[in-house]
């Protein structure tokens, strides 16, 4: 066996494992971006030519210029995770690349078509007819979709192998693709991921609005900035919730130390509560809000499902269980605040086709998109900790697929340093932007027209 | 052919694309570097940012396909050679992050200051990025990746003369083709003053990698002497056409023609990245791995081959279309 197991450096998981984290945690809200920004880029894009609207044309040129940097930014980002692949866990590409790549290999085609037609689409203002235009942008979403669809589903994979056969020396022998895509969590894992992409997307760029209205911005242009992300997101926030619900039933069944560490059970049995907060102190679960019956109700409909606790999972095989729940608990109540905000807003339309007038709203609206970025980081650490110490789970221990290379620890210091200056620049840039020549100067806005 | 054969051709096909595409966009950085202060380097840059700006994401997006390619079809020659070189392979992928972000970022700010500071970047990465790849190859192809998890040695699997010989050669041959490509650009608009300025260069570049492949010839004879020994047996008739192709598109640049001086320059790099497959076939870590003995099941490579299928039925006419608008808007700006 070519990677079997020889003396590890010490610092190897450690550093390789926080390097992934820095990296991927930065990419997902660009890759967000990536999928869900085109679609409201071609709502405003579509009003702008079907009711001859203005506003709805400035705000489409503006997104199309903050979407060229996302975009691009999300690029190269991504780049450095499939090199990480091979730099951080050749112990997993090596032993089941030919299984867990081929998601991958699909999502190239998706990013190719997006990263073809966004060029294309930011080229094509004032060059191509309006419609054809508005036409050139539909394989960005759709791409974004598939896309998607693929890279979660090697995601789902790593939590549910199958459509592989290992031979005697834990090599993979013999695979079939469409086990590999179509595996147990990928529905439930794509969905849940997807709707998070149109929340985190409308709901940050909504919040940017929200600030201006704050600031006395009350012009239809800011409202109708506001108000196309925000019903997006608010459209996707109870889907989401149905869709977040349906997964953790599905975790309980697939993965029951992961869920375990979710809700915090310590011992099997029906009638297991559901602790909101609250932490493990040897073995004990100390403060938090504990409600009797919730956590079988939830998980099988009925107080008497007997729900695996952590005293059936060998301590070795253990998710560290706390990092797990806190995370879990961030995600929820970051996801139920933004069920009420959305709540608020629908019921306003309803009554009274407007938006709410309250300065609250807007105070809790412009926290939306932080609130949505930290339940998207917060559902991705319950997702990749919780499948710990696995990385493809019950089959290969993350520390069995670590690197070897001397330089992990270096590697994981210069990765924070850039990436730290990284995020500062793409923030500085945006606002930079987003200060330059407001919607009157909709010339400036041409992209790749002649730079100054 | 066998299966992982037609799969390696595939792989072989997006390296050839990516190092002449993806290489030119890399050179352009390097003339953007040398382009000069803010005043005297306006105009080239200007040239650069907009021959490059609408493509690079889409030419950069190779190497991705040829990634995705690599570990799926060949897994153990991915994970040896990733874990082997992975100190210029993580300062290539640095690299790799500050050139995009740094382009992208100096095109949307406006304050001189910043766009020095992000321009510099993406033009130092741009020198950066190919030659740590490049070296990366240059280890793979004298023999020292050996097949396992981080099996071989960590310094010298890449600081070797074959290694800098081919990651100088990876920046002046992207250099050189970028140059070409600018001459293009820059005939297309009917900028007389850029055409002659990037002729210039791509001369001066072009005979550099000519001196630079003839220098190869001593270091892989001495370093890598099975390399050579294929290169000159085996690949003999690519390493000749990429000698011929690199000639005639200087004696094209010399001459001031404009015509055929693309596909001339491209063919000269592809034909040299087909020979050195060829000289090591059937191997793909030489020493260590053939392309069978690392190769996925059947099923992977039968799935990898119907999605590059799809690949080429979708991408294909897509980047098409990509290039045919972007070449039409040159001709519209060219007042």
């Amino acid at each position: 066996m070519l990677f079997a197991l020889d003396p590890l450096p010490p610092a190897n998981l450690l550093a390789a494992r926080d390097q992934m984290a820095v990296t991927l945690g930065f990419h997902i809200i660009l890759a967000c971006l990536g999928v869900a920004f085109p679609t409201l880029l071609l709502i405003a894009n579509w009003r702008a030519i079907r009711y001859r609207d203005a506003d709805a044309l400035r705000l489409a040129r503006r997104w199309t210029r903050i979407i060229a940097v996302t975009f691009a930014v999300g690029a190269v980002s991504g780049t450095i995770l499939s090199f990480e692949m091979g730099l951080l866990w050749p112990g997993l590409m090596g032993r089941f690349g030919a299984a867990y790549g081929i998601p991958f290999a699909i999502e190239g085609i998706f990013f190719f078509l997006e990263a073809i037609f966004i060029a294309i689409y930011i080229y094509g203002w004032d060059r191509l007819s309006p419609w054809t235009h508005f036409l050139s942008g539909i394989p960005i979403a759709v791409a974004g979709f598939g896309g998607t669809f693929s890279v979660v589903t090697a995601n789902a994979w790593m939590n549910q192998p199958a459509g592989f056969t290992l031979g005697a020396d834990g090599q993979v022998t013999d695979v079939q693709p469409l086990g590999v895509i179509f595996n147990n969590a990928t529905w439930y894992e794509a969905g849940h991921m997807f709707l998070a992409a149109y929340m985190v997307t409308g709901f940050l760029l909504a919040s940017t609005y929200a600030v201006g209205h704050l600031r006395g911005r009350m012009d239809r242009y800011t409202r109708l900035g506001f108000m196309i992300p925000f019903v997006v997101a608010a459209i996707a926030t109870p889907l989401q919730i149905g869709m977040g619900d349906i997964a953790a039933r599905a975790v309980f069944n697939d993965q029951p130390a992961k869920f375990a560490a979710m809700e915090l059970v310590q011992t099997t049995g029906p009638n297991t509560p559901v602790v909101l907060g609250g932490i493990l102190v040897h073995g004990k679960v100390v403060g938090g809000l504990t409600i009797p019956g919730l956590g079988s109700l939830l998980a099988g409909f009925n107080t008497d499902t007997v729900v695996r606790g952590l005293d059936q999972v060998p301590v070795a095989d253990q998710p560290p269980v706390d990092v797990v729940h806190i995370a879990w608990d961030t995600m929820l109540s970051a996801g139920f605040g933004l069920l009420a905000l959305a709540a608020w807003f629908g019921l306003t339309w309803l009554r009274r086709r407007e938006l709410p007038t309250s300065r609250w709203f807007y105070r809790f609206a412009a926290a939306a998109g932080v609130a949505a970025v930290v339940a998207l980081e917060a559902g991705w650490v319950v997702t990749e900790v919780g499948r710990q110490p696995w990385v493809v789970y019950g089959l290969l221990r993350t520390s069995d697929a670590v690197t070897r290379a001397p330089g992990t620890l270096i590697s994981f210091v210069a990765v924070m340093v850039i990436y730290v200056i990284l995020g500062t620049a793409t923030l500085l840039v945006l606002r930079a932007m987003s200060r330059q020549g407001g919607p009157e100067t909709a010339r400036d806005d041409v992209p790749y027209g002649p730079s100054q | 052919m066998s299966r992982p054969d037609v799969v390696a051709g595939v792989l072989w096909l997006g390296v050839t694309i990516y190092a002449v595409l993806g290489g030119a966009d890399f050179g352009a950085g390097l003339w953007d570097l040398l382009a000069g202060d803010a005043q005297r380097g306006e105009a080239p840059r200007d040239l650069i940012d907009a021959s490059i700006g609408p493509v690079w994401e889409a030419n950069h997006t190779w190497l991705i396909f040829d990634l995705v390619i690599l570990w799926s079809a060949f897994p153990l020659a991915f994970a040896s050679l990733m874990s082997t070189l992975f100190v210029p392979l993580t300062l290539a992928a640095f690299g790799i992050i500050l050139r995009g972000s740094g382009f992208v970022f100096r095109k949307y700010t406006r304050r001189l200051a910043r766009r020095r500071a992000f321009g510099a970047t993406f033009a130092l990465s741009s020198v950066i990025t190919p030659f740590f790849l490049g070296a990366a190859l240059g280890g793979i192809a004298s023999g020292r990746v050996p097949a396992g998890n981080a099996a071989g040695d960590p310094l010298t699997s890449w600081l070797n003369p074959t290694s800098l010989l081919v990651g100088a050669l990876a920046v002046a041959a992207g250099a050189y083709v970028a140059a070409v490509f600018l001459v293009a650009a820059a005939h297309r608009r009917g900028n007389a003053d850029l055409e002659r300025y990037f002729r210039r260069r791509a001369l001066a570049m072009g005979i550099v990698a000519g001196g630079l492949s003839i220098l190869g010839i001593v270091v892989l004879g001495a370093d890598a002497p099975s390399l050579s020994a294929g290169l000159t047996g085996r690949a003999l008739p690519l390493v000749a056409a990429s000698i011929a192709l690199g000639s005639a598109s200087l004696v094209l640049l010399a001459h001031g023609t404009v015509r055929w001086i693309r596909p001339v320059a491209a063919g000269a790099v592809s034909a040299i990245v087909w020979g050195w497959g060829v000289a090591q076939f059937p191997a793909i870590l030489p020493g260590a791995l053939t392309i069978d003995a690392a190769a996925a099941p059947a099923g992977t490579l039968d799935a990898l081959i119907v999605i590059s299928i799809a690949a080429a039925v979708t991408i294909g006419p897509s980047l098409a279309v990509l290039f045919i608008l972007d070449g039409r808007s040159r001709l519209e700006a060219g007042h």
